[in-house]
């Protein structure tokens, strides 16, 4: 069936900003799914909130709304496109259930807009666990035992029929949000009354425990013609109880029989016409009973999902690119197979390797978190890794994690290394049974310590075959010490063939990395590259998608010198390290090509658009560690490698490959180093006569109290060489300074720590520049909107200055400059201003690509990472046409998105610590409605009238009173706690008093949140007690969904905001029409 | 706990063209030699080691981990390792699950048939697929190189040889219960459980000798002549096709994959050898009148020449990877057959409503659809 011709316009709705269970795997599908229909000759209009996405390219669709992806704008959106048919299933659950309110609504209904993908009966019977739970009776698949609960009551009685443990699972939410294990009633009854506050209908599903059993998906793609194939099978590690999320997975299946994985392949296709996923992609879940093979079907999901990703890497298969096309009428056998050629997508693919996914965790960012897993999603992101064996993908993942782990027993991280005995056998039986990211590792331990086989596996619940393969690895370590082993080919080859890396066998053998590595070059023993092609090599590839093995033939063929620029990737998402750095990926990739040389990628993060195959023209799926990057480098004999697009990945290689001989394009690493050393960065500042904040350096707290006293309290101390602000804090006195000195130095080693004096209530600006050796283009100005002392990455900014007068940004944009060019930057650098008092101070200078740039690039419509990597091969910025610095004549306004809901018990406090995990930017003329877009976008939608709830610290008392006003103006009620009340009245404004929590006396503030009565919050506070204090309003704002700024400035934009709107409605507009200067 | 495949004995395995690659051994330990080919299917090894079709081939199993569910009672095929030797990338020797009851190295160690492991099965298989099915030798004994690729170039092959005889059934047999439902006769040519599993859900079933005559299945009087799958080349069993013609347009007859073969050559067709054949369970096959694809379970060395039907021969499926010929059907006479395997086993399911479909064509001796 060809495809349809009586549509023309179609909207795709993103996943809005990164969070944890929604991550940058749903920019590879809907980047997919639009250049899939833009292909087959539709307009594409395109919803997404999330500026570091390659779908939001400009060119990627015809018209691009980065708008809140919410009812109300969506619809604005459709009544100004007026789409024919709206695509919902390629932006995860949020699209989805904004698909599902549109049509409920009527909205689709009125403009006439048609579902396609998925119709809404059949989004309703996947996501309703009851219409789900009905419709697979029906077809006779079995289920766990369950029943659908709408009240606390109902549950109680109900769980005695069930029995413990119980599974909790609220409808409607993502990532699992809300799912919990209950193992008796009183436990019980607690969870359940969270879970059903969280699901948005107030239901939630008890089900029969199956944990341990085994836990298998199956990805299955259906067309309109109701052919249906399996495009991957794939088996947790972890048994059932973990989310599939948090689960080490590995495709395809491996312990099911083919009579077992038919009936499941059954089981998927029946499930899949029952529920009546017309066409597209479906992710089905399964568990097994590993004591009598009873399979029971979990649940499903009528869309493209991160299973569905990684699916589509494991194979090879484009899961959500040919899901785009059978949504508009193609079949299977219509659309060929990219890697093939000749043979089309009606199949199954067949796989000739085992690939492990490993799921990366950020628990260190959240001290006040038990490390444990459960049916709640937790990690932040994850690796892929291929190898020709379970155990070699294993190992390679381990090390792909940048967990500073290179396999399961470095004995420098050997966990419970203080414990012995009895306490040592307790602790780690305790770690086996109970899920937790070091779980692998525990039982590494256990085997390496002689425990039984048969209790580490009734302990773990893992299936077997997969604990054998955990207990040959350390069988195998045992050869690491054998002496004369460097000589040995034979032996290193057994080693490498099982996945060790040379840094673990060093590391168990005593000696140096690179002795191990010269050795195994003197034996000539190297890797070689192999194919991903969908087929086990029964047709031709003609797609250079590769990873290494120690097999014995190479398919890399014909290889040149000086043909190509590898760009390395960002590794695994985690906070401080996300989707931005993929999106530079990306178009140095692009730009590489266009620049006419050979595109390389390296990266192991299956979320991602840069490990898409058709991105680049050769892709490596290896591990970023340095001696998986010199193999390729090897074979590869490119001109050059760029470490400025991946963030902190690559950087952390760059001078252990300038020691290897490999050629580093754009800055070099030596003016990385010099911005990262405080002594050699300051003398340059000093030469320049550029100002910083004062500063020193500590080893310990005797010298770091000597700098403090000397610099002024309030001082920011950090390690050194850190991302993401890691374990960095704002001190008051020399209390805090002593806890801090004994915690940092002890989480960074001997590493020494960084001093330097805030500048309280100044204003941080970032500029991103890209240099090519003479001249310096100034991208972006960024205004922060909370004040210095947030983390730049969890800070609110504007492009351009909403606030700052032209003067001081034309000083901005002169000390970029020069530190551009006394840095000899080639490529990007991204500078950090504090600007106090109308001073500028330069905070810190980060010659890479910086976590800002694909929202510069959004705004202004250049792409910048492409002239920066056109620039790093050799072009000047004259050539490429850049005269003078852009300037927007609109506002772009990016906010952060945090995960603290997952974490029960976190505070939302912000600091200089990155806490959030992704971004939403709002776009419009001016800044105010800007603003209130990101806001919308990040998920807080500020109110526009109700009771306003002020407290503020004494610092902040005289600066609240204009907000106060303008809140009293807008028609709020001000209430407010003693200090802040006082200030109130003797400014002679209206206000109800409040107790503080700690008063003692009801009601408090919590108690009228609690009951509905605020609407907005404004709540700042310093100092560790009165941060304590305030922790419940914070973290009650947050489950409540009530808006709260933590810092003025963010009060003082939202109220600016709301003034704004009073005046004018909210428009939309795609950003096409921004970038060419045709916006209203 | 051994690991891997420390401990066993080198393996050599040596191809007619002069490819040698070393492994170990595990299995029987004994020399093999046959015809290489590769199977693409990541579960149901245990179905291929006793489907009588790989009689006369050594089988490269592209998934790298095999064994991993041990044996498992009632997953055979047949009551045979069939398979004249086994390649993989790396053999698991234990089993865990609540169902297997012994081990694959023990298994095989149990019906005589040697394997090999630790060789680079890809690479293998990208030979096969470049330069076609080649001889090959399997030692653990020989380690004269040159001695075993000679023994490979003398191998006798699979084209004219008669392969059925060796494992066919040697007397008639009754299978499944007998309830005076249409009476289906199957002529064992290396036939799979599963098929005739499947048939006698359908008809009562009696199951004879690849050497039975017309005249004596004409007597038997059966509802439906059913040609099952097999080894080898169909060109080398005149014995089989003459006493088919003898029976065509008298009784209803379909086969599968040899059987089709047969069915082709009996109806004028002829058949030809492919390069590497079709081993595995992810082939789409669709209907040439219809819009569904099935993925199906295939095994065939030799294929249906598309241009050598007669014209009175409707070819009913092709398969969309090479667009070979799938099925044919003779209204007129009443045959049809397919080339892939309905009954799956291993592999999916899609096809298995095909047998519903042999059962009204030979009521009605009419295609319907």
């Amino acid at each position: 069936m060809p495809r349809r011709t009586d549509i023309k316009k179609i909207m795709i709705i993103g996943s809005g900003p990164i969070v944890i269970g929604q991550a940058c795997e749903f920019d590879y599908s809907g980047a997919q799914a639009c250049k899939s229909l833009k292909e087959e000759g539709f307009d594409i209009v395109l919803v997404n909130s999330n500026p570091a996405t390659i779908m939001t390219d400009p060119e990627v669709a015809d018209f691009t709304y980065i708008e809140p992806i919410t009812p109300e704008i969506v619809e604005k959106i459709i009544q100004k496109e007026l789409p024919d048919a709206l695509l919902p299933t390629m932006g995860g659950q949020t699209a989805l259930n904004i698909a599902v309110v549109l049509a409920e609504s009527g909205v689709l209904q009125k403009y006439d807009v048609e579902l396609i993908g998925a119709q809404l009966p059949a989004i309703k019977c996947a996501e309703d666990r009851l219409l789900f739970k009905e419709a697979m009776r029906e077809v006779g698949l079995d289920l766990p035992k369950s029943e659908i609960v709408e009240s606390l009551e109902k549950g109680c009685e109900l769980s005695q029929e069930i029995g413990f443990p119980i599974i909790l699972r609220p409808a409607f939410t993502l990532g699992g949000s809300g799912s919990a294990v209950a193992y008796g009633f009183e436990d019980f009854k607690e969870k359940l009354s969270w879970a059903l506050s969280e699901s948005p209908v107030n239901q939630v599903l008890i089900e029969e425990s199956i944990l341990g059993w085994k836990e298998f998906e199956l990805e299955v793609m259906r067309d309109l013609q109701d052919n249906v194939s399996i495009i991957c099978s794939i088996e947790n590690f972890d048994p059932m109880g973990v989310h599939t999320g948090d689960s080490i997975t590995v495709a395809p299946a491996q312990t099911l029989s083919d009579r077992e994985y038919q009936k499941m392949r059954n089981a998927a296709i029946d499930c899949i016409r029952k529920v009546g996923v017309e066409c597209g992609g479906s992710n089905i879940q399964f568990g097994v009973s590993p004591h009598d093979g009873r399979m029971v079907v979990i649940e499903m999901n009528p869309r493209v999902s991160r299973s569905s990703a990684l699916a589509s890497k494991a194979t090879g298969f484009p899961i959500a690119k040919i899901a785009a096309k059978l949504a508009v009428g193609l079949t299977l056998d219509e659309i060929p197979n990219d890697i093939t050629k000749e043979t089309p997508a009606s199949f199954e693919p067949s796989i000739d390797y085992c690939v492990v996914k490993f799921p990366r965790f950020n628990f260190e960012k959240f001290p006040e978190v038990e490390p444990i897993l459960d049916t709640q999603m937790r990690s932040v992101g994850e690796v892929m890794s291929i190898g020709r064996t379970f155990r070699e993908a294993l190992m390679k993942s381990i090390r792909s994690l940048e967990i500073d782990r290179y396999g399961l027993s470095d004995p420098c991280h050997e966990i419970f290394s203080d414990l012995h005995g009895g306490k040592l056998e307790e602790k780690i039986f305790e770690s086996i049974s109970i899920p937790n990211p070091d779980r692998l590792w525990s039982i590494a331990r256990a085997f390496r310590l002689g425990f039984d086989f048969e209790v580490i596996w009734e302990k773990s619940q893992i299936d077997p075959w997969f604990l054998s393969h955990i207990s040959d690895l350390v069988e195998l370590e045992k050869n690491c010490k054998v002496p004369g082993l460097l000589e040995d080919y034979d032996s290193l080859r057994l080693l490498k063939e099982n996945g060790f890396s040379d840094r673990e066998i060093a590391a168990i053998r005593g000696v140096e990395e690179s002795e191990v590595r010269s050795s195994r070059y003197k034996l000539d023993l190297r890797p070689v590259f192999k194919k991903v092609d969908t087929c086990a090599a029964e047709f031709e590839a003609y797609t250079p998608y590769l990873y290494s093995t120690y097999d014995y033939e190479d398919e890399l063929k014909d290889m040149k010198e000086n043909q190509s620029i590898i760009i390395l990737g960002g590794g695994p998402n985690r906070i401080g390290q996300g989707i931005e750095f993929d999106y530079c990926c990306v178009h140095g990739v692009q730009a590489v090509s266009e620049a006419g040389f050979e595109s390389v990628m390296i990266n192991c993060n299956p979320e991602t658009v840069s490990t898409d195959y058709d991105i680049s023209d050769r892709l490596y799926f290896e591990p970023l560690t340095l001696e998986d990057v010199l193999e390729i480098v090897y074979r590869e004999m490119p001109k050059g490698v760029v470490v400025q697009f991946g963030g902190q990945t690559p950087l952390k290689l760059s001078n252990s490959l300038v020691e290897s001989n490999v050629p580093i394009l754009g800055t070099i690493p030596d003016s990385i180093d010099l911005t990262e050393d405080r002594e050699r960065f300051s003398e340059l500042l000093k030469e320049l006569h550029l100002t910083q904040p004062p500063s020193g350096t500590a080893t310990n707290y005797e010298s770091a109290k000597k700098i403090a006293d000397s610099v002024g309290y309030p001082v920011l101390v950090r390690p050194s060489y850190v991302l993401g602000g890691r374990a960095m804090v704002l001190v008051h006195n020399s209390e805090e300074l002593s806890r801090y000195m004994s915690d940092a130095v002890k989480a960074s080693s001997d590493r020494p720590v960084l001093i330097d004096h805030f500048l309280e209530d100044s204003i941080e600006v970032d500029v991103d520049s890209i240099s090519d050796g003479n001249e310096v283009l100034i991208a972006g100005v960024m205004e922060h909107i909370e004040e210095a002392g947030i983390h730049s990455g969890d800070s609110a900014c504007s492009l351009p200055p909403y606030s700052l007068g032209p003067e001081i940004v034309e000083e901005l944009k002169r000390q970029t400059r020069i530190l551009s060019k006394s840095l000899g930057v080639v490529g990007f650098n991204n500078v950090q201003f504090a600007v106090h008092k109308r001073q500028v101070f330069v905070i810190e200078v980060n010659p890479r690509a910086s976590r800002t740039v694909p929202f510069v690039s959004k705004v202004v419509g250049i792409p910048f990472a492409k002239v920066a990597t056109k620039v790093i091969a050799g072009k000047s910025l004259k050539d490429l046409g850049f005269q003078s610095d852009p300037l927007p004549k609109y506002f772009g306004v990016k906010e952060a998105v945090f995960p603290f809901k997952k974490f029960p018990g976190v505070d939302v406090i912000l600091g200089p610590e990155m806490k959030s995990t992704g971004e939403a930017m709002g776009i419009a003329s001016t800044f105010g409605p800007a603003f209130l877009k990101a806001q919308e976008g990040a998920g807080c939608k500020i109110p526009t009238k109700g009771r306003a709830f002020i407290s503020v610290r004494d610092e902040d008392k005289a600066a609240m009173i204009p907000v106060a006003q303008s809140l009293l103006e807008l028609g709020f009620e001000l209430v407010a706690t003693e200090g802040s009340y006082k200030s109130l009245l003797s400014n002679g404004m209206d206000a109800e008093h409040v107790f503080k929590v700690k008063d003692g006396q009801r009601p408090h503030i919590v108690d009228l949140m609690e009951e509905d009565q605020i609407q907005f919050v404004l709540n700042t506070t310093s100092g560790v007690q009165s941060i304590k204090d305030s922790r419940s309003i914070r973290r009650t704002s947050l489950l409540r969904d009530i808006f709260y700024c933590t810092t003025l400035s963010a009060a003082r934009a939202a109220v600016g905001s709301l003034r704004d709107l009073d005046k004018n409605e909210i428009t939309v507009c795609p950003l096409q029409s921004y970038h060419s200067g045709k916006f209203h | 706990m051994k690991i891997n495949n420390i401990d066993s004995k080198p393996a050599i395995l040596a191809l007619e063209d002069g490819l040698v690659l070393e492994g170990k051994s595990f299995g029987f330990d004994i020399d093999a030699e046959g015809e290489l080919v590769f199977n693409t299917e990541m579960t149901g090894y245990q179905e291929v080691l006793t489907d009588p079709s790989y009689r006369g081939q050594m089988v490269v199993m592209t998934y790298p981990h095999i064994g991993n569910y041990g044996v498992v009672d009632g997953d055979e095929e047949s009551d045979n390792i069939w398979v004249e030797a086994f390649i993989v990338k790396e053999l698991c020797r234990r089993f865990y699950k609540y169902n297997s009851v012994k081990d694959l190295d023990t298994y095989l160690k149990e019906y005589k048939i040697p394997g090999i492991e630790g060789i680079d099965t890809r690479f293998l298989t990208r030979h096969i697929r470049e330069n076609g099915s080649l001889k090959a030798v399997l030692s653990s004994i020989e380690t004269n190189k040159d001695v075993l690729i000679d023994r490979a170039k003398e191998s006798p092959g699979l084209e004219g040889r008669d392969l059925v005889t060796g494992v066919s059934c040697k007397k008639s047999f009754f299978f499944g219960e007998k309830k005076s439902r249409p009476s289906c006769v199957a002529y064992d040519l290396g036939g799979k459980r599963a098929i005739f599993k499947q048939l006698s859900e359908r008809f009562d079933l009696e199951v004879i000798p690849c050497s039975e005559t017309a005249e004596t299945v004409l007597k038997k009087g059966p509802s439906l002549v059913f040609l099952s799958n097999g080894p080898g080349d169909p060109s080398a069993l005149d014995y089989i096709i003459s006493n088919v013609k003898e029976l065509l347009g008298k009784i209803p007859i379909v086969g599968i994959c040899l059987g089709h073969q047969i069915l082709a050559q009996v109806l004028g067709g002829k058949t030809y050898k492919l390069k590497f054949g079709h081993h595995g369970v992810n082939h789409p096959v669709r209907e040439v009148t219809g819009s569904q694809v099935d993925i199906t379970s295939q095994n065939h060395s030799f294929s249906v020449d598309l241009d050598s039907l007669p014209k009175d021969v409707e070819v009913t499926h092709l398969n969309l990877n090479d667009m070979t010929c799938e099925g044919l059907i003779s209204n007129e006479l009443r045959v049809c057959s397919v080339q892939y395997h309905p009954e799956a086993s291993p592999g999916p399911h899609d096809a298995r409503k095909l047998f519903d479909f042999f059962y009204d064509f030979c009521l009605s001796g009419k295609c319907d659809s």
